[in-house]
């Protein structure tokens, strides 16, 4: 009738922290999408970072800001989403097909 | 059988004349058959189709949901091939449904080629008309645009619309549309004031039937299974004798009963999701082949009526 492979969940670990204390420059201003939750649901970065979302889901999401200042396009499946900020504060944003995945970036 | 004459003796009970009754037929997990013969929801296992008694002026017509075209990953790599499974399935009918109903989420990604996949995919259908209600899949980057001028012509709003047929009101809504941080689905004042409008000049033994994507009762709040307005949609519709809500959303069967609305969700064409709360997210379910097959198309006997009750079952994950 149809043919349906039969996967094994092999989940390697996919948490962008867990990398050698010198390359982790990078790592360390990103928020990883699991499970339909933002981690860190709080992200603390210097003025003028760059923070990007990796979707570690499969299922799309779309992060965006509360009051409308940055949105992405639907993120797929390892797909990421980048956004500098260049002003001090605190920026609130939520997943704008899944309401309810909420997160916020403090920048200092 | 037996089940028959029971809801037809709570019915009578509760004193509402109705003109016949509304049969739901749910059955092999990829569709849900309704036959409409006035206000009473009554379902069959897919081997009774054919104890169905067609009288003058009844009609029936099926509920499909979540195809997910263009999902790719476990536990469905093919979900054309399970659409057209469902189909199939449609097309073997002992009664040809006068139309089908597609709760949302056509696409995955709203990518043009995955609407194109699943036109063509529907064409293969023998009931020419489908009505769409989007999904929050469908309606990704362009806030529904593309959606409406494929599925949405005519319609109101970010889509929504209703029609009549055999002396039913049938209310197509959209809930997936300018959703609020932290909230659930949301219908929104324009389309509530649309409704109010849309349903003021019927008699209240007109029977209803809302459909729409994310479910309009709390099925799951943590998951975003719910709609923050729907309880004012639902208000305009109190003085109806018989309204059936059938939503999609969250991949699974589930039913409701409050006063005179019966509430119910369909599988998904695509893949299964997790019972509320049992797993730590709400994404498909990652489940092996045989068992795919039983989600995505088991018999599931579905038998919902209570008078002023309210029940709620859980569909079985055999």
């Amino acid at each position: 009738m149809k043919t349906i492979v039969l996967f094994v969940a092999i989940l390697a670990s996919t948490l962008s922290f867990a990398q050698s204390p010198a390359s982790n420059a990078p790592a360390a201003n990103t928020v990883t999408i699991d499970n339909f939750v933002f981690g860190p649901m709080t992200l603390e970065v210097a003025r003028g970072a760059t923070v990007t979302w990796v979707n570690k889901d499969d299922i799309p999401h779309v992060v965006a800001s509360t009051t409308g200042k940055f949105k992405s396009r639907a993120i797929d499946t390892d797909g990421t989403f980048t956004y500098t900020f260049a002003e001090p504060g605190t920026y609130e944003y939520y997943c704008s097909v899944h309401p309810k995945m909420t997160g916020k970036i403090v920048v200092k | 059988m037996e089940k028959e004459s029971l809801i037809e003796q709570i019915q009578s009970e509760d004193g509402i004349d109705r003109r016949g009754f509304l049969k739901c037929m749910a059955w092999a997990g990829t569709a849900t058959v309704c036959m409409l013969q006035g206000g009473v929801l009554k379902s069959f296992a897919a081997e009774d189709a054919h104890k169905i008694k067609m009288h003058k002026g009844d009609f029936t017509f099926v509920q499909i949901s979540d195809s997910h075209i263009g999902f790719n990953k476990p536990a469905n790599p093919d979900v054309t091939a399970t659409l057209k499974h469902a189909i199939d399935k449609i097309n073997a009918l002992p009664v040809q449904p006068d139309f089908v109903l597609h709760t949302g989420d056509l696409s995955h990604l709203s990518n043009p080629d995955e609407f194109d996949t699943l036109d063509q995919s529907l064409k293969a259908m023998k009931t020419g008309q489908v009505f769409f209600v989007p999904g929050e899949h469908d309606v990704l980057n362009d806030n529904g645009a593309q959606y409406r001028e494929r599925y949405g012509k005519n319609t109101k709003g970010d889509g929504w619309y209703s029609f009549d047929k055999n002396g039913v009101h049938f209310v197509g809504l959209v809930n997936v549309m300018n959703l609020k941080a932290g909230g659930l689905g949301s219908l929104g004042h324009d389309q509530l004031e649309w409704l109010e409008d849309d349903v003021h000049h019927l008699k209240p033994s007109t029977p209803i039937v809302v459909f729409a994507h994310i479910p309009l009762w709390t099925v799951y709040p943590d998951w975003g299974w719910g709609t923050d307005d729907s309880e004012q949609a639902l208000g305009y519709l109190k003085r109806f004798g018989s309204v059936t809500v059938l939503n999609g959303h969250i991949h699974q069967v589930m039913q409701k009963v409050e006063g005179k609305v019966s509430f119910h969700t369909a599988r998904s064409t695509a893949f299964p999701q997790p019972e509320p709360g049992k797993a730590a997210g709400p994404g498909p379910m990652k489940v092996p082949a045989e068992q795919l097959a039983n989600m995505l198309g088991v018999t599931d006997v579905n038998f919902i009526r209570g008078n002023h009750s309210l029940a709620i079952v859980d569909s079985t994950l055999a």
